[in-house]
């Protein structure tokens, strides 16, 4: 049976699990802005296999997120703008992909439309029904100063302290993650990521499964609980850091958003989290557009090694590359003139197979040596595949950027959580606010990725969206809830 | 109150718009945009006009019932005219995107004409239904008996049919307003303005019970004290808002089909223009 823990080792508990679970949404957060390419190209360094093509697709796999990179400074990737390598554009691959992206454009905002719709929704159905995130109970380290006081005027002052600390502490621990980087100390990185993931797949997983089984008076023992928590922490696990299923990748990183957001609205006070909301979207601004931000070196860092930056903090609508291999090779199959519905089809299929790269499919060593001597050393490489594939069938140049998709960092998905559930959580408008400010959020993501269209340069993903929500928070609040409130009182339908 | 009348004033309000959402805004990822940028344009003229009457009622006596109620009437008049504005604006950008959007293309067709860009009107109902429906629908899961004091009891049912009418109507009234603008025929818009504010109007006429229920923030508890008779609301109200919803849905019909397939003929720049 489980039963209600002592109130003050749950609060303590809390704390401590807090803060690593903090330091974990820092680098989602501020990575938020502009994470280029993404790929699991690092894992596989760190995963010995023996299939001869690996060596091969390793080095094809950085040529191609070079180039990958080069063509992709555009919407599709709506927070990995980076800084372009303007010389090494092809000029009419440019102009051709200026007119794809535009005409996909609208489909990649639906495909970030979803996740962040699906994320907010989970977030207030559980503010809504589950008290235990509008309880009261403590604060975190990060802001000390509380806000029951006796006078406005202190009020105000210990919640603009609370939001400098926070935002100090944000800006120690991202400056920390860039010289981490600079000085390679990946293991460290990997680390830290690791240890929080394993935090919010088991720790808060565990809290929010058990605030809800109160809430819903579910009775359940230890023993089915332990069973439950372990398979999705362990799936949990696997989906983000290694391979799994896109949707199942997807989903789960839209519950971890979604947890981590949930902490943030019950340990923020009111005040603080308005003020720390603002005060984040100025500092991802600043971070990401300075040419000395923190972000932004990071991010070109990342590019002059070639490398991929962190896994598991950003959202992806499509398929990783690491999944699918015979198929997503642009610059190769741009080589053997055109992508074909057949390696659409190839990729379908290899989608449920997550051991692409380590299953060599039947043909051990032994066999290779055979056919070797009898025919000569063959390599399959992405562009001999392609241009194989690409003879038989017709070209559709236009099925290319709809496999590229759009990504997200997780970041955004918990900032604009936290603002659509405070703003359920304590409006008094209630769902006319929540309305509002998700309609708000919306708009803004869509007018972030037409600048992104427009300037096509590293653009951070929260400010606008967030100054909508936070404006549009305010006034329905105050403005147009007593004005719907008279209305509906003397049943005038505007 | 119980789920069944939950599900039953939601889906009442809001089924038809799901319908039309369903088959044939969700597939089609410009539509959704449209859509959701058009309920962002009427809560932006819906924060602006509270904004004014906010500000005038601040600025007046508080304890002057007749002027409250006129202000809340002046209030009521300037957020119909300033939504219709916000709906010519709504159109001017859209002609804008549609221009863009042939610019682009290969073949000179632009993905989306301009009659299926009245979508926009069902982002407008949309929006305007789910502020007048949401609280009531949340406050129908809760604790409690409607009409208690001896008011009517269908006061849930008759704000469902009145929201799924507004819904309606602004849908309607997106299509006659844009096929106005299209087409430089001033007397559709102005039809369009005077409609909404006989629509918006007609609520002035429901005589208002002087009890008022001190429970409560939220507008349902005390709503269903200050209800009249049902038989005058609906004669008042929803009668004519039907009838005008009726008229309006057969002069967008008769403006010609507005739902033309996606792939179908392709107006270019100069057909658009007639």
């Amino acid at each position: 049976m489980l039963r209600k823990e002592p109130l003050c080792l749950r609060r303590k508990d809390l704390f401590c699990v807090a803060i690593i679970g903090f330091h974990r949404a820092v680098p989602m957060t501020e990575l938020s802005a502009h994470l280029p390419q993404f790929q699991h190209g690092q894992l596989t360094e760190n995963f010995p296999d023996n299939h001869l093509c690996n060596t091969n697709d390793n080095s094809e796999r950085r040529r191609h997120d070079n180039s990958e990179r080069r063509r992709n400074d555009n919407p599709e990737s709506e927070t990995n703008g980076q800084p372009q390598n303007r010389t090494q554009q092809v000029v009419e691959q440019d102009e051709e992909d200026e007119e794809l992206t535009l005409k996909y454009g609208a489909k990649h905002v639906i495909m970030l439309f979803a996740p962040v719709t699906l994320c907010m929704v989970v977030v207030v159905a559980t503010i809504k029904s589950v008290s235990f995130y509008t309880r009261k109970d403590g604060q975190l380290i990060y802001t000390p100063f509380t806000e029951d006081t006796d006078t406005v005027g202190q009020r105000a002052l210990n919640s603009i302290l609370n939001a400098a600390i926070m935002i100090s502490v944000i800006i120690v621990m991202t400056i920390l993650l860039v010289v981490l980087y600079k000085y390679r100390c990946y293991k460290v990185i990997h680390g830290w990521l690791i240890i929080s993931s394993l935090l919010l797949l088991f720790f808060f997983s565990f809290i929010y499964l058990g605030e809800v089984f109160k809430t819903y008076n579910v009775a359940m023992d230890y023993i089915t609980l332990a069973l439950m928590i372990w398979n999705f922490g362990v799936v949990g696990m696997i989906c983000i850091h290694w391979k799994g299923p896109l949707r199942l990748q997807q989903a789960y990183l839209i519950m971890i958003s979604a947890l981590m957001a949930l902490v943030f609205i019950k340990y923020l006070p009111e005040w603080t989290a308005w003020l720390i909301l603002a005060v984040i979207s100025v500092y991802d601004l600043v971070a990401v557009l300075c040419p000395k931000g923190p972000l932004r070196m990071l991010v070109e860092t990342a590019q002059e090694r070639n490398e991929t930056l962190f896994p598991a903090l950003i959202y992806s609508s499509t398929m990783m590359w690491l999944v699918n291999m015979a198929e997503e090779d642009p610059e190769a199959q741009r080589k053997a003139s055109k992508s074909s519905t057949y390696d659409k089809q190839a990729a379908a299929n290899q989608i449920q197979n997550e051991d692409a790269d380590l299953d060599d499919g039947g043909f051990n060593p032994e066999w290779e040596q055979q056919r070797d001597s009898r025919i000569g050393p063959l390599e399959s490489t992405p562009e001999s595949r392609a241009a194989v594939q690409a003879l038989p069938s017709n070209s559709q140049a236009s099925e290319d950027p709809e496999e590229r998709g759009v990504k997200l960092g997780l970041g955004d998905f918990i900032f604009y959580s936290v603002l659509v559930g405070k703003a359920s959580a304590t409006a008094s408008g209630d769902w006319n606010t929540t309305l509002a400010c998700f309609v708000a959020i919306l708009i803004g993501l869509c007018l972030t990725l037409l600048l992104l269209a427009i300037f096509k340069k590293a653009l951070p993903a929260l400010p606008i969206s967030i100054t909508f929500g936070l404006v549009f928070y305010f006034a329905t609040d105050n403005l147009v809830q007593p004005f719907m409130d008279q209305l509906a009182f003397h049943q005038f339908y505007i | 109150m119980t789920l069944a009348v939950f599900f039953g004033c939601s889906f009442i309000a809001f089924g038809p718009a799901l319908g039309l959402c369903l088959f044939s805004v969700v597939r089609e990822p410009l539509r959704v945009i449209i859509l959701v940028a058009g309920a962002f344009f009427w809560l932006v003229s819906l924060l602006l006009s509270s904004l004014v009457w906010f500000i005038a009622v601040k600025a007046s006596d508080p304890g002057d019932e007749p002027l409250q109620k006129g202000l809340l009437i002046f209030g009521v008049l300037f957020s119909v005219l300033l939504q219709e504005a916000f709906r010519f604006l709504y159109y001017k950008l859209l002609r804008k995107a549609i221009e863009g959007l042939v610019a682009l293309s290969e073949d000179g067709c632009s993905p989306i004409s301009i009659q299926q860009m009245a979508y926009a009107g069902l982002g407008f109902g949309l929006m305007s239904g789910a502020f007048s429906m949401i609280n009531l629908l949340a406050d129908a899961l809760g604790p409690g008996t409607v009409g208690i004091h001896g008011d009517s009891q269908l006061y849930f049912l008759t704000s469902a049919f009145m929201t799924m009418v507004m819904i309606f109507l602004h849908t309607f009234w997106g299509i006659l307003f844009f096929h106005g603008c299209e087409t430089q025929r001033w007397w559709e818009m102005v039809a369009v303005i005077f409609t909404h504010l006989i629509v918006s109007g007609l609520g002035s006429r429901v005589r208002q019970a002087p009890s008022q229920d001190p429970e409560g923030p939220s507008g349902a508890l005390s709503l269903s004290c200050s209800l009249p008779a049902l038989p005058a609301l609906w004669c008042c109200q929803l009668g004519p808002t039907v009838a005008f919803s009726a008229i309006s849905f057969l002069f967008s019909v008769i403006g010609g089909p507005p739902f033309v397939p996606a792939g179908g003929r392709c107006p270019g720049a100069p057909a658009a223009r007639e």
